[in-house]
Parts: C-alpha cells; structure tokens; sequence
C-alpha cells in the first residue's frame, strides 16, 4: 500500500469525527419525555378530546397545524370541522394553547427529546411558562 | 485536474490563507447579523436595499466579461482569444457565486431560501434570476472546466460543449435583462422606471467585465508565466473602449429626460446623487468621483496611443472598473430609494458589519477565482507553450 | 455476485430511485388528512367581493382623534415602537397632503389642508406590486381584495418593499418582541427578518367585527364592500368627491379619502 500511513491516520481520524456524537454524549442520562395534559382547562374538560384522536394528533399534529396555517391564513377558512362535526377556530395561539397552556411540559418536552425546533414560537406568543394565558 | 490547485508556491498558499482568514472573520459577522438581524446593516424602512444588492447588481455586470470572449471567438472565429477565453468564463464563474452570496446575505430569513423554489412564481422576476443566475453559473463551469481539461489532455473538446457555448451567449444577456427587470418594472420607482436600464446594465456590464479581465491577465503575466499575448489584450481594450461609451451614453440619455422633461420624481434622484437634496448628500461626492473617473477612463480609452499603452491602459482598466462599481454598485440602488415613496429623504450608508461581510463575499470570489486561475496556470504550464486544442 | 463498475452505478442509482418512490408513498398515505375533516369559512364572518376603506378627513379633528386610531391597531397588532426611523415598523400612520399625495403638491391650498394629517396605510391594490414580485407568493391575493402577508413563507427579500409606491411595507430589521410594550396574547408578534403590513384585520372580519382603526374612528374610517353599490362605501363615493394615492400608476388603490365630509347628503 501507498502512503499508508497517510491512510490510516486519515481513516482513524475519520471514524472519530463520525463517531463524535456517540462521545460526546456518553454519561448524559436520557430523560424520557413525558408530556403533561394536567392544564386548568383540560382538566375541567367533559370529554377529554383534541381536535382529532389521540393517536391521529401524537402522529400528525406538525401535518394538521401546517394545513392549519395554510387554511387560515392563504384560504380564510378558519374554522375547522372535525371528523365528528365539531367546529373549532383554527388558531395555535387562541384555540391550541388555551387547553395545551402548558408549552414547557407539552411541547417543548418531546421537541427537545427528539431535537426538534419548529419556529412557531418565533411569532405566536406564548406567555413565560409556557401559559398563552 | 484539481490536485493542480493543492500544490503550489508559498505565494499562492499566502494568498489562499490570507483570503481564507478574510472569510473567516466575515463569517463570523454574518453569524452576528443570522442573531440580530439585518438591523446590523445601515438599511432602514426607506432604504431597504443597500450596499449586498448593490454588489450584486454589479457583478452580475462582472460575469460578463466570459460572452465578450465568447462572441469574437466562436462566432467570429477570433483565434487569438484562445488563451483567454479561460479566464472570462472562471471570472463569470466566481462572479456569479459572489452574486449568489451577497443576495443569500441579504435575505431576512437564509434559511427559507428553497421557499422560491418550492412555491415557484414566474410572475416575479426574482425567481427568474434565480433561474438565469444559477444556470449560468453551471454552464460555465461546464464549459470552463470540460475545455480545460480537453486541454490538459491535448484532445479537442467534446461535441457536446458547442452548443452550449452557444447557449451561454443569450444567457450571459439574459442575467443582464433580468437583473435590469428586477429595477426597471417597479412602478413609484421613477428612477428606475426607464427603458434603456436593460441596455444600460449590458454596456456598463461590458466594460466593467472585460476591464477587469485585462487588469487580471496583467497580473497573471507578471507573478507567473502566463502571458496572454499583446494582441488578445488590445482587442479586449478596444470593447472596453466601446462598452463605456456607450454607458457614458445611455446615462446621459437619462439625464436628459430627467432634466430636460423638469417631472419632479425623475429628477429628484439625480439631484440628490450629484448634487444633493434638501441638505442630503452623502453621495454626492462619491458619484463625482465616479464622473470623473469615467471621463477620465474614456480619454485614455478612446486615444489609441494611452488605449495600446500598458501602463495608461491599465489605468485606464482601474478608473472604468472603479467607476461602474460605485455608478452601479451603490449610486443605481440607492439612488432608487431616495428620496423615499413620501417625497422625503432619508439616507442611508453601510456600516462597518455589512462592509466586513460584503469584503468576506468579495473574498469568496477572489478566492474562486485564484483557485481556478492556478489550476489554468498550472495545465498550461505541464502542456508546455503553443496553441491550446480547442 | 460480480459487478463491474457501471453496472453497481446503475444498480445504486435505481435501488435510490425505488426508495425514493416507497418513502413519498409511505409519506402520501400518512400525510393524508382525516377523510371526514374539512376547513370552512367561518361562520359569521364579514364577506365582501371587494373590501376597501373610504378615510373621511373631516372627522379627524384634533391630534388625539388620529392617535387613538393609530394606537388601538397598533396595540392588539403587536407592532412594536422602536422610537428610531431606521427600524421603524408601522401599519397605519398620519403624514401631510404634500407628502400624502407627492406630485400634486399646491403651494395655495388653504392652510387647515397644508397641515392637516392624512392617514396612510396598505391600499390593498387591485393590481399590487408587491404580488407581482413576491418570489415565493408570501405575499398574495385574497379573493375579497386583501393584500395578504403570510409570514411563515416570507424569505425576508424585500423586493416587495421595493415595489410599494406606498411605502406601506415595513421590515423586521431585528426582533421585535422587546420593543412591544405589552403583547396581546391573542395574536402573534412577527420574527425578525420578515415584510408586514396593514392586513384589513382579516383576523376580524373573520370573526364578524369591522377593522380596529374603523371601530375606533367615530365613523372617520369607513369599511365596505366596493362590489356592492347598496355599501356605505358606494354610497359615499357616489355623493363625495373622492381621492386616492398615485391612482395614476395603475395600481388600483381601495383606499378613498374624502375631504369635505360635512356636505353629507
């Protein structure tokens, strides 16, 4: 082998910039999200329902609230009717975040678990620990 | 062929590293602005395009300097262009890159930059300079780079690069046209709403282009063993000479339906760039600055003895291309602005993060440009002297 | 299994294709919203084929009358007050004639008019520059006329700033959530590096009230539907003589200003 050397430092500096990750975060202790529902408003709640089930929101909520926004805004259509003819008003700040109030324990819980960081709160408002009020 | 640009003279790593430290603490601006925002910048409600647009309307002028070869070579079989011709096409190439950059740096939010081609609107002229700027970019790096290594091989050049050869003569009008239509369809703009900036940003594009051409196949000469011939360089000249009359042209032209017709809104930009307006001038000495380089330019341009003279022709080259830069990279964008959509004025100059990062972009280029001209230098050199290929 | 090595070229480039494909099946089929959900209007909302704003000058009679109007948008907007030109955000604001209406400048108006305040704001074009040049349709066409700003899409280029011979747009040159005195939590702030402007207050219309401005004006502002001739709107423009901004550029500004007002018929 040519330069071989060469080679394999370059190899062996490769595998330790690919592996970088794995070092840097061995010894911190992966937290499980856990995600709270135990708002004010919730809690008084008849029937503890979203928009759409459970498993539909857990799977899809960026999808809805992407054609949400879209609706909303670019369509005017800013009323929402479920799949069991319910209405809802289409706003993240005004109809999401008056159940979900508590961003930090809802949202924020499982985006930094998974190491998301969608910009919604770039602009909606939401007040510091994470009540919309 | 890239290894070419791994080895060289301490001369060349200095210079690869002292650009490289350039972009490097420019990169570290823009970080700074991605954080705060464009507020950095000396733009405002009133000027919201500065010094990064500017620069950019002006290279694009600057990637022209590749079709004035191209033209008196394929079309008129102006062998003599031959070894040039190279250089033209890699300036377009770094060119184009630092326009690219310096709208990206512009952008309020970089990072939704694929929105114009995710939501593709034909209605606005942006997105077709994205088109036309990108696809120019490619195709003289294709062409560049496949006529080189045709070279490097002592082969002629495949079939396929004729065509588009051909092709990047309308494309390298058509980033002009499309530049010029971002400006020239703007209605309230009254200073851009004219005609001829189309053919305005082409003139001025033809002799800023080439003229920098000249100034750096001279430079190319002297640090290394490059020559370019006497003669290629006197044709180049002599477009040169011809490309900035007819701007001096055109411009005058403008100033005459301005003046002449006395409608408030067409003259009001002219005063405030060269005269001044309510007690505004910031500009105002730069844009002499400017008038007089450019007639001092066509005097030594227009004379045949100072044009085949190196030494005032190089002059010569400096004064054009310093000219356009400030009529075209600062005078046209923000002589659109002011004054303002009220009739009011409000001014505006860079500060010093947006001129870091508009040096660092400027590096980028240069930096394209030294890397692309070593690997030229480089095949010339192990061909050995005589008449490349193709 | 031997291959040279275009046949593995070929094989890698289909084995991506074919994964390709499955993955934006497997995305269509999961993406596909709830088949019995729908999105509509919303009920009660104010609908027009064409709104448009007629500003009656005569109503606006001391410096509060303006601000009042200026401050109740700007307050349940979140537009921030960064006390500078250069970053200045606005969406409705006063200047004079002169400078209201640049090019019909007249040095023997009456006094009362050299000074009088005018409101400025987006004219909502018929034919908007700022459409015309969005690259990537940020800034759009509402089916009722409105200029709409969808800043989730905007890529911050300005081009439509550029466009503006209202100067209407205004730019986030820098966050604006610590220049906002106090947030209205029931609507969104902007991020930096983002055009906004004047919407009509659709986030109102939708939910049955007039504009903000026009709430508040003491009937100085009036709102309507231009395609109506029974509108209020009509109805003043039919018996007022009526101004709009450089109407001359062909732009089709739905914002009307009438001077005398007290005439009314």
């Amino acid at each position: 082998m040519y330069d071989g050397g060469k080679i394999i430092t370059g190899i062996i500096i490769f595998l330790l910039f690919a592996t970088f990750p794995f070092y840097y975060n061995i010894g911190k202790a992966n937290v499980k999200p856990d995600p709270k529902l135990d708002t004010p408003v919730i809690k008084q709640l008849a029937e503890k329902k979203c928009v759409e089930s459970k498993e539909y929101m857990r799977a899809n909520h960026m999808q809805i609230l992407d054609d949400w926004r879209n609706m909303a805004l670019r369509e005017a259509k800013r009323t929402y009717r479920n799949a069991e003819g319910k209405l809802f008003e289409i706003s993240l700040q005004n109809t999401c975040m008056k159940c979900h109030s508590n961003k930090n324990k809802f949202c924020d819980e499982c985006h930094k678990y998974a190491n998301v960081k969608p910009y919604c709160w770039d602009c909606h408002f939401v007040k510091e620990g994470g009540a919309a009020k | 062929m890239f290894e070419k640009a791994l080895v060289g003279s301490r001369r060349y790593w200095t210079l690869v590293f002292v650009l490289l430290g350039i972009i490097g603490i420019g990169f570290l601006v823009y970080l700074k602005q991605l954080s705060y925002g464009l507020g950095i910048t000396g733009m405002s409600r009133d000027v919201s395009w500065g010094f990064y647009i500017s620069q950019f309307t002006f290279l694009v002028g600057v990637a022209a300097s590749a079709v004035m070869l191209v033209i008196p070579y394929y079309l008129h079989n102006y062998k003599k262009f031959s070894k040039i011709i190279i250089l033209g096409e890699f300036l377009a190439v770094s060119a184009v890159t630092m326009c690219i950059l310096f709208i990206f740096v512009d952008m309020g939010q970089p990072m939704r930059i694929m929105n114009v081609l995710l939501h593709p609107t034909p209605n606005s002229i942006l997105f077709w300079d994205s088109v036309v700027l990108s696809g120019y970019l490619l195709l003289n790096i294709v062409i560049g780079w496949t006529t080189l290594q045709a070279e490097w091989k002592d082969a002629p050049p495949p079939k396929w690069v004729k065509p588009l050869v051909y092709l990047s003569i309308p494309w390298a009008i058509s980033i002009h046209t499309v530049t010029a239509f971002i400006y020239a369809g703007l209605p309230g703009r009254h200073f851009w709403l004219s005609a001829i900036m189309a053919a305005r940003f082409l003139a001025s594009a033809f002799a800023s282009g080439p003229a920098l051409l000249i100034l750096l196949a001279l430079l190319l000469r002297k640090y290394t063993k490059f020559d370019p011939g006497r003669e290629p360089i006197l044709a180049v000249s002599k477009i040169v000479a011809y490309a900035m009359t007819a701007n001096v042209f055109f411009l005058l032209l403008e100033l005459f339906t301005a003046l002449y017709s006395g409608i408030p809104g067409h003259r009001h930009s002219f005063e405030y760039l060269f005269l001044g307006l309510e007690g505004h001038g910031k500009l105002v000495p730069l844009m002499w600055i400017s008038v007089f380089l450019a007639l001092g330019a066509l005097f030594l341009l227009i004379i045949p003895t100072t044009r085949r003279h190196e030494k005032t022709l190089t002059w010569a080259c400096i004064m054009v291309f310093i000219s356009l830069w400030i009529d075209k990279g600062f005078g046209l964008v923000i002589g659109g602005f002011v004054p303002n959509p009220f009739e009011k004025v409000f001014e505006y100059w860079p500060t010093l993060p947006e001129f870091i990062i508009s040096i660092a972009v400027w590096a980028v280029g240069f930096l394209i440009l030294t890397v692309l001209y070593k690997i030229v230098i480089s095949v010339r050199e192990s061909v050995g002297p005589g008449e490349p290929a193709h | 299994m031997s291959m040279d090595r275009r046949e593995f070229l070929k094989f890698i480039g289909l084995a991506g294709l074919g994964l390709g494909i499955g993955a934006s099946a497997t995305g269509w089929i999961f993406s596909r919203g709830l088949e019995a959900s729908e999105y509509i209007p919303p009920p009660g909302a104010l609908t027009a084929k064409r709104w448009a704003m007629v500003v009656d000058l005569s109503k606006f009679k001391t410096e509060e009358d303006y601000q009042r109007v200026i401050d109740a948008c700007h307050k349940i907007h979140n537009v921030p007050d960064f006390g500078n030109p250069k970053d200045e955000i606005k969406w409705i604001w006063t200047d004079t004639y002169e400078h209201t209406f640049p090019g019909q400048e007249n040095k023997f108006l009456p006094k009362e008019f050299e000074e009088k305040p005018f409101f400025l704001l987006c004219n909502h074009c018929d034919n908007a520059p700022c459409v015309r040049v969005c690259p990537t349709k940020a800034t759009f066409k509402r089916s009722d006329g409105i200029t709409m700003q969808d800043y989730h899409r905007c890529i911050g280029c300005r081009f439509c700033m550029a466009a503006c011979p209202y100067g209407a747009r205004s730019f986030n040159w820098r966050d604006p959530r610590p220049f906002i005195k106090e947030i209205d939590p029931t609507y969104p702030t902007r991020t930096k590096g983002v055009v906004e402007k004047c919407t009509y207050c659709v986030e109102r219309l939708a939910k049955g009230l007039q504009p903000k401005c026009v709430e508040v004006s003491n009937g100085g502002l009036i709102f309507g539907d231009l395609a109506d001739p029974n509108s209020e709107v009509r109805r003043i423009l039919n018996t007022h003589f009526s101004l709009r901004r450089k109407a001359e550029l062909g732009t089709g500004p739905s914002v009307f200003y009438i001077i005398g007002g007290e005439e009314d018929v």
